[in-house]
């Protein structure tokens, strides 16, 4: 293993973060505080529990995953995206790198700003409903495994894209709906039968199921499953990055 | 020690539109040597260096890098290799310092401050080291891509047009540069499409055309087989037509005032004191004699026709 290839990748991916650091952290905050008011306060007081979780707190989960899940994609995606753009991945492809640590380097300084920032949100929720975490360990689980899955999934659209505009087309076309779908502000338990069935193909819910889980021991879907779901799409990603790389599709001319 | 730092045998690239840009290259380059690769825009020089450093994937051949096939064994190939590719590409907003430093752990090796000082200065870039990348000229930030290649103390470097876009002083600076490194046994391979900087730096030199090497010689041997030299006499008083001297080229130039002999470098054999006395029986007398040799641009322009 190149550890020390591994490192320089990741130390000034996060560094390109830290840099723009206000930025970051200002848009999901300031979207957090929104939310809060519009879902929390105005509709809270009509909607009063959801699953036996007063509504507020209950939106909480997936508000941080709304978050976390629209950071991962446009970080991996940018992260990877920007070099093959500017010309200078020929530095990454050159380097005595091997595929996994090239995206041990990309996806784990993504996934941690991601997990940086989902806390941040987790802290300005506390300012607005009494938080209470019934399962501290899976609920850091499920923040770091969702950020890391979600920024595969990302650098795949960063190495696949071939102009800014499919950089944002595809958050804005997948990513969002399937998180606003996927029980953000509901329990996807509440839908009729037929919508429910649709539901459980969107990989989102099984994420947020689990991460609300961790939180009030109230879940959509069992944990196991949920856990089992997450293994899957993150050796799915895996899969489609191996095979980016072995056949050097968009990367090696 | 190999004696062999590249070893191509059969590569070929065909890129996904169809279009062939290398027909079967073989090639050898031995350690410690400054090799040039020159030929026409298009002619495959990119392509070629870009499969040798794991950029474009050949479709067929095989590459050993200081005896290490870089497919099977990139890693031990792709860590005796630095690149300076042909565009310029940058994290515009790193500091020089930091870019240099971060080329460096991409390979692997420790941290090694004194090394990257040496090395700045070296390049004249060390007044430069905390500025952001893109406040610097083009010719410095060319500069900043050699630092990079040469951060993690590469054996072979490769330079595709180094020199393109940079000042005259600069490039004999560079030049005397490549010459150091040479010194410290690092073999080079630059591509270039000036002659004279190939005739000025190269050891071999390597005629790549349409994706196939036309020749590849040592510069002196070059000169030698495909040279031309040229004796030219300047005449007292024009000549009307063309002397008959069995054996010898001659042609006539400036209407008639200088007689000219064409023959080869290789032929050691010829005998200017014979032509004089077979011109002097003529009653052809020269004022004077200057001798000619082609430049390796007119070997190159006969080369790829
Ligand atoms: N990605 C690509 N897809 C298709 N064709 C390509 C690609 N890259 C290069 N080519 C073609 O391959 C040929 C060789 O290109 P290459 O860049 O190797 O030439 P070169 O010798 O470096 O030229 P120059 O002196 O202009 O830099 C050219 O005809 C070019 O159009
Ligand atoms: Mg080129």
């Amino acid at each position: 293993m190149n550890y020390r290839g591994i490192q320089s990748i990741y130390a000034f991916e996060m560094g390109r973060t830290l840099r723009t650091i206000g930025q970051s952290i200002a848009s999901p905050v300031i979207s957090t505080v929104l939310y809060f008011i519009v879902f929390g306060a105005a509709m809270g007081s009509r909607i009063q529990t959801m699953d036996g979780v007063p509504y507020g707190a209950f939106i909480v989960p997936g508000l941080i995953m709304l978050t976390v899940l629209g950071q991962s994609v446009s970080n991996a995606s940018f992260g990877i995206y920007f070099p093959r753009f500017t010309g200078t991945i020929y530095e990454i492809l050159s380097a005595p790198l091997s595929f996994i640590e090239i995206v041990l380097g990309y996806v784990g300084a993504a996934a941690s700003k991601s997990v940086i920032i989902g806390t941040i949100v987790l802290i300005t929720a506390a300012f607005f409903v009494p938080l209470h975490i019934a399962h501290p360990l899976w609920m850091i689980f499920f923040l770091v495994m969702t950020s890391v899955t979600f920024s595969l999934m990302g650098f795949i659209i960063g190495i696949w894209a071939d102009g800014f505009e499919k950089l944002q087309l595809i958050p804005l076309l997948i990513i969002t709906p399937l998180t606003f779908l996927g029980g953000s502000f509901y329990s996807v338990k509440m839908l009729p039968p037929f919508w429910y069935k649709v539901s459980l193909v969107n990989p989102v819910v099984y994420l947020i199921s689990g991460f609300r889980w961790s939180f009030y021991e109230q879940g959509d879907v069992s944990l196991v499953t949920s856990v089992t779901m997450i293994g899957v799409f993150t050796v799915a990603a895996l899969g489609i990055i191996a095979w980016i790389f072995r056949t050097g599709y968009r990367l090696r001319k | 020690m190999q004696s062999t730092a590249i070893e191509i045998t059969g590569l070929h690239k065909t890129y996904e539109n169809g279009f062939q840009a290398l027909a079967g290259i073989d090639l050898e380059i031995k350690r410690g040597e400054i090799f040039a690769l020159l030929g026409p825009n298009g002619a495959g020089k990119t392509t070629l260096i870009g499969a040798i450093c794991g950029i474009v994937q050949p479709s067929a051949g095989k590459i050993l890098v200081c005896g290490h096939d870089n497919v099977t064994d990139y890693r031990a190939a792709r860590m005796s290799i630095g690149l300076v590719p042909q565009e310029l590409a940058t994290d515009a907003f790193e500091s020089v310092w930091n870019t240099v430093s971060f080329s460096r752990g991409l390979f692997g090796k420790p941290r090694n401050p004194a090394y990257i000082e040496e090395l700045l200065k070296k390049l004249s870039l060390w007044d430069k080291k905390d500025e952001q990348i893109r406040r610097l000229s083009g010719g410095m930030k060319r500069r900043v891509m050699i630092a990079k290649a040469l951060s993690h103390e590469p054996d072979i470097l490769f330079l595709d047009e180094p020199t393109a876009g940079v000042d005259v002083e600069l490039r004999k600076s560079m030049w005397a540069q490549v010459r150091a490194l040479q010194e410290t046994g690092v073999t080079v391979i630059l591509t270039t499409h000036y002659i004279e900087e190939a005739e000025e730096m190269a050891n071999r030199i390597g005629v790549i055309n349409k994706g196939r090497l036309v020749i590849t010689e040592t510069k002196d041997a070059l000169m030698k087989k495909m040279g031309k030299r040229q004796m030219v006499f300047v005449l007292r008083e024009p000549l009307a037509s063309l002397p008959s001297v069995p054996d010898y080229t001659l042609a006539l130039e400036e209407g008639g005032n200088k007689l000219i002999y064409t023959y080869n470098a290789h032929q050691d054999d010829h005998d200017i004191s014979d032509l004089l006395e077979k011109l002097s029986a003529q009653n052809i007398r020269p004022r004077e004699i200057e001798s000619r040799q082609s430049s390796l641009e007119d070997i190159f322009i006969q080369l790829i026709g």
